[in-house]
């Protein structure tokens, strides 16, 4: 069967957004979203594991013995999470201590191991890696989002460059300190996957359950 | 292997065997841990400069010669660097003071002592007994000031810094956090560069060299003597700024730099 690579990539950016559809991955968008400086580099670390990661997995998907796939898959992405850590120990000094255990704790995101498992256990070597790229795309496209607007209203830059200038500089805006703290992003991803959900109402989780109105009972006299 | 999807193969007899299931492992264990240690061994000389650039930068920038009109090359030549003993505040050599990690140290039961809750002002618990220095030096090798590497418990974290002295080792010349976790925009002001600029010409001891500086919630006269041992503390942060008058008490009493601090004055007057 033929793969469209295009779909692939681009499908879990707005479809079948790991973050927004599947609500995966939310641990770290909270911890790195406060600067775009970090979450840019979550971001790409966080793709570059989920791709490369896909496609070693899928290149011993055949071999692999069932009873311990897991292991398997779970000894190749820290293999890749440790040495991407290390990458950007050795040439993103500051920004890793900003990033502190959230790049080695991407070992833990479920974006990573669920790919792994419901695709690349599945699927070519090729696909697999898209796959990997596209989801990690995703996974980036809404973290760029939130990092934006964190840092633009919270510390009134972008990068670091100030765009809106602070009250205590002698400007006219005051921060947002609320936006500075983890449970902003929590705000933010929830307003973002309404958001989304009315435009595309094929996201919307049917419920599991629901509740049954009895039928009013006849007063016995 | 063929290019079509969900193959069944994964669940075939062979690949199930016990011998096959100890190559795979085998094999990945292998690949995985040549290409982890490659990654960590080539790319360690670069990471241990990192680091010893980031702790010197940091030392650069509380020592002012930057505002002097010196670039980063220059000032790293003014800059001297020594391991002290703390408790005899004797100048130690054998330990590098540039690769020496202050994190660590206070952590690591063979070259620090547990303080007792009443020494332990800063709320650090354990204080390493070798801890580096750095004198800054004129052009002509002379003492100009000293840097001390000083850290404290503030509300959520410990907050490591550098504490500047100008020559007479009373004025501040700075005080600057490179590593903390305190809240941001509340104790995360630390490194407002308005509330740093209130340390510079302050001074930390009275006349008989008693350790005397406070971070006061009251406005601050300054027309009383007090005035200059006073900073004002940061609003809605009373905990970090508590933390910090405590953790300058501790590196400036007899616990903390006070034996290196009365030998340099002896050595100078």
């Amino acid at each position: 069967m033929a793969y469209e690579h295009k779909k692939i990539i681009f499908d879990p950016i707005v479809d079948n957004n790991p973050v927004i559809l599947q609500v995966l991955g939310i641990c770290s968008a909270l911890a790195v979203t406060s600067k775009l400086s970090t979450t840019i580099t979550m971001c790409i670390a966080l793709t570059v594991v989920t791709a490369f990661s896909n496609a070693a997995i899928s290149l011993v998907r055949n071999h692999t013995p069932s009873s311990i796939r897991i292991i398997v898959q779970m000894t190749i992405i820290s293999s890749l999470v440790i040495v991407t850590d290390q990458f950007i120990k050795a040439y993103a000094f500051t920004i890793s201590k900003d990033l502190s255990v959230f790049v080695g704790l991407i070992i833990t995101n479920c974006i990573v191991m669920g790919r792994a498992e419901a695709y690349a256990m599945k699927h070519p070597p090729l696909p697999s890696f898209l796959d990997g790229l596209g989801n990690g795309l995703g996974y980036s496209a809404l973290l760029m989002v939130v990092g934006v607007i964190r840092e633009l209203l919270g510390s009134g830059s972008l990068f670091g460059y100030p765009i809106l200038p602070l009250d205590r500089d002698g400007g006219w805006y005051v921060p947002n300190g609320l936006l500075l703290l983890p449970p902003s992003a929590f705000f933010l991803i929830g307003m973002i996957i309404w958001v989304v959900r009315s435009w595309k109402p094929a996201q919307v989780e049917e419920p599991e359950y629901r509740i049954y109105h009895a039928p009013r009972p006849e007063v016995a006299s | 292997m063929p290019a079509s999807e969900p193959d069944s193969s994964v669940a075939a007899a062979p690949v199930e065997s016990a011998s096959r299931t100890l190559m795979v492992t085998l094999v990945v264990c292998l690949v995985c841990s040549v290409v982890v240690a490659g990654a960590a061994v080539l790319l360690r000389p670069i990471q241990e400069t990192n680091q010893k650039a980031d702790l010197i930068r940091n030392v650069i920038a509380v020592s002012g010669l930057l505002k002097e009109g010196l670039t980063e090359e220059q000032a790293l030549k003014r800059i001297d660097a020594r391991m002290v003993e703390l408790a005899t505040g004797d100048e130690v050599k054998g330990i590098d003071p540039n690769t020496f990690n202050i994190v660590k140290a206070g952590k690591d039961p063979e070259i620090s002592t547990e303080l007792t809750r009443r020494e332990d002002v800063a709320g650090i618990r354990r204080e390493p007994r070798y801890l580096p220095v750095y004198r800054i030096v004129g052009p002509n090798g002379e003492f100009k000031k000293l840097i001390l590497p000083v850290y404290g418990y503030g509300l959520w974290s410990t907050m490591y810094g550098f504490l500047a002295l100008e020559e007479d080792l009373r004025t501040v010349q700075g005080l600057r956090f490179y590593q903390h976790a305190e809240t941001p925009g509340l104790g995360g002001e630390i490194d407002n560069p308005k509330w740093r600029a209130q340390w510079t010409g302050k001074v930390l001891f009275d006349a008989n060299w008693k350790v005397q500086v406070e971070v006061t919630k009251v406005a601050i006269d300054s027309s009383t003597p007090e005035a200059q041992h006073q900073v004002d503390a940061l609003a809605g942060a009373t905990i970090t700024s508590r933390g910090v008058e405590n953790l300058l008490k501790f590196w400036l009493s007899d616990r903390g730099y006070g034996p290196y601090l009365s030998r340099l004055r002896h050595e100078r007057s």
